[in-house]
């Protein structure tokens, strides 16, 4: 992703402006005192000049500023109440203080081994299964000539992507139900009609399945552009040297997509506690908690239909904390052995 | 024979591709099939692919629900006037920050992409609409979700990637930064603006989850949310259901199925712009190796 490249390159370069017009500055006032306070002024003086210059820029920029304020940042003071025992009639700023409290309590309760297990097992199958087969496409993709078939397969490939989320579990509750499609399926064969969604053991592939469904084709889509962007010179030289397609593909082609594929990994890894929200909401039942509960369904049910406001946004909060630190770590690691980070 | 390796390989490479799209397509073929036929056929496993005893009833019977007309009108309102919101938020956050001699800039880039990575969670946004005063609100829906960091840096991105020298023959012509801001950087951002606005009518087009916690006004309510009802919880309309006779007892299937149909169409229409602007704007060049 360039964008956090350029990201990078675009604050060093600043930093290296500054610190340019610092040794410009530091040099003029080298003497005396009075100089000292004149550059100071110098600087204030420089900066007015330059918010006024810029004024236009500044000025548009407060829409946006303002949403992040209220929608992003004011919400953070509310968090308090993770630490809190929180009343809806004292409000944020009336209820006690707990400490720890909170936390305790759900580290306390029945199901937070079941509901960190499911989440991690969830991510899991869907980190094993659902992230090499974009690549998986995107490569078999790339060995196909003929353009024109090349564009219509990958249009109705990522075409899932765009349906909703409740469209597609739609789906899915349907399909599998007693009398759904998949079950007429079964019963054709001679097999027995079963009800997939009731049942445990079938959550974690139903999930997996349905998530590999909706996002592999435009999952490829980004690896396609980064195999667009690979040098045709280096398969020349490799078919020089001999190589077949398979050896191309796997000298030429796999390590020029790595640094995407590094960069996926991150991203897809600090997701990894936060994923298909949504959809878990969606497909779950109460006779599939055992494996379908996950982190976030359980602050939800705590929040929205047993109204215990702090104990959730506790659970949120160490929840949002994991995560962060996961991209920072993954973010790190990668540094260290791919050269290729985020930042 | 090295040439008749290469084919076969080719071959299977090929009939790999056209089973994923099978794959892809035949939901959405089974479910057009079994809409248009009837319900008796649908229960007893008799579609496959081509509707059997091919009729309208359940869009006629969809189409009588109020409701659905009511969420209908509800999701263009809120998708054409949120994608707008989300779009002019946008350029107003990823312009200035693409000037580089902007003091500040740095800060507020880091303010923004910050939220990418942390957020409050679920319960204080939540409670912070409630103080807000927004909940229930039809405008809530429209601005507490106006702006997403990543599309602010991908358009940002992008503004760079236009070459300065533009914008400083434009400044001695006398123009002003709004001015080249519509005037030269707009137009030329324009396949880029197209992206991120697609990218948002979409999400906003398809979201429910924020929609059902906020909307408790069956008036306010869009699609999604009442798509959820009754495709998932398989609770069908009342007023479809109230009318109900023996026959279309039956016909409860045939009706969930009309109505993923419904829920699908609006997003096929702008599919073939989605599928132009994809491949012009190829994630506006924020996809490097």
């Amino acid at each position: 992703m360039l964008t956090f490249d350029r990201m990078r390159i675009t604050s060093r370069e600043k930093g290296g402006w500054k610190k340019m017009s610092n040794i410009k500055i530091s040099s003029t006032n080298k003497t005396t005192k009075i100089k000292k306070k004149n550059k100071h002024n110098n600087y204030f003086s420089e900066l007015k000049k330059d918010i006024l210059r810029d004024k236009y820029l500044y000025i548009l920029i407060i829409p946006c500023l303002l949403f992040y304020f209220f929608f992003s940042y004011k919400p953070l003071y509310g968090l308090q109440i993770a630490f809190k025992d929180y009343s809806l009639f004292k409000g944020i700023e009336g209820s006690p203080w707990v400490g720890l409290d909170n936390f305790i309590t759900f580290f306390n309760s029945p199901y937070v081994f079941r509901l960190i297990k499911n989440t991690l097992l969830i991510n899991l199958y869907g980190l094993v299964i659902g992230f090499p087969i974009p690549i998986i496409l995107a490569l078999l993709f790339n060995e196909v000539r003929n353009k024109k078939f090349k564009r219509t397969a990958q249009t109705i490939s990522y075409l899932p992507h765009f349906v909703s989320t409740v469209i597609v579990a739609g789906l899915v509750v349907n399909f599998l139900a007693p009398s759904g499609l998949i079950n007429n399926i079964i019963a054709a064969l001679g097999g027995n009609r079963t009800y997939f969604l009731t049942q445990p053991e079938y959550f974690r592939g139903i999930f997996t399945g349905m998530n590999v469904w909706k996002e592999s084709g435009f999952g490829a889509v980004i690896y396609i552009a980064a195999l667009a962007s690979i040098d045709p010179q280096l398969y020349e030289a490799a078919v020089v040297d001999g190589a077949n397609r398979w050896k191309q593909t796997l000298h030429v082609t796999i390590p020029g997509i790595l640094p995407t594929i590094t960069i996926m990994l991150i991203l897809r890894i600090g997701k990894m506690l936060s994923v298909g929200f949504e959809s878990v909401l969606l497909l779950q039942q109460p006779a599939t908690y055992e494996t379908s509960d996950v982190i976030s369904t359980y602050v939800y049910r705590l929040a929205i239909e047993k109204g215990t406001y702090d104990v959730a946004a506790a659970v949120d909060l160490f929840n949002a904390i994991i995560a962060l630190i996961l991209v920072f770590a993954a973010n790190k690691i990668s540094k260290k052995f791919s050269e290729t980070s985020l930042w | 024979m090295g040439n008749f390796k290469r084919n076969i390989f080719d071959y299977i490479i090929y009939a790999i591709i056209i089973l994923v799209c099978i794959l892809c397509l035949y939901p959405f073929i089974y479910v057009l099939s079994s809409s248009l036929s009837s319900p008796d056929a649908v229960a007893s496993a008799k579609v496959w692919f081509f509707p059997v005893d091919f009729n309208f009833d359940a869009y006629k019977k969809i189409f009588e629900d109020q409701q659905i007309l009511i969420g209908y009108a509800n999701a263009f309102y809120y998708t054409i006037l949120g994608t707008l919101v989300n779009i002019i938020l946008t350029v107003s956050g990823a312009y200035p920050l693409s000037k580089r001699r902007l003091r500040g800039r740095k800060l507020m880039t880091i303010l923004i992409t910050f939220t990418m990575w942390f957020n409050a969670g679920m319960i204080p946004f939540y409670l912070n609409l409630r103080d807000l005063n927004l909940l229930d609100k039809r405008i809530t829906l429209i601005i507490a979700f106006g702006c997403s960091a990543f599309y602010v840096i991908l358009l940002r991105t992008n503004f760079q990637s236009i070459p300065e020298e533009i914008e400083e023959s434009a400044k001695i012509d006398g123009a002003n930064d709004l001015t080249i801001l519509f005037k030269i950087f707009l137009p030329l951002a324009k396949p880029a603006i197209a992206t991120v606005g697609l990218y948002y009518a979409v999400s906003r087009w398809n979201g429910y989850f924020w929609a059902m916690l906020i909307l408790k006004d069956p008036k306010k309510i869009p699609l999604q949310v009442i798509l959820k009802k009754m495709i998932v919880e398989m609770d069908i309309g009342e007023e479809a259901m109230q009318s109900a006779d023996a026959i279309l007892s039956l016909s409860k299937e045939t009706l969930i199925f009309a109505t993923i149909i419904i829920g699908v169409i609006p997003m096929l229409i702008i599919y073939p712009f989605i599928q132009k602007y994809f491949e012009k704007g190829s994630m506006v060049g924020s996809v490097k190796g």
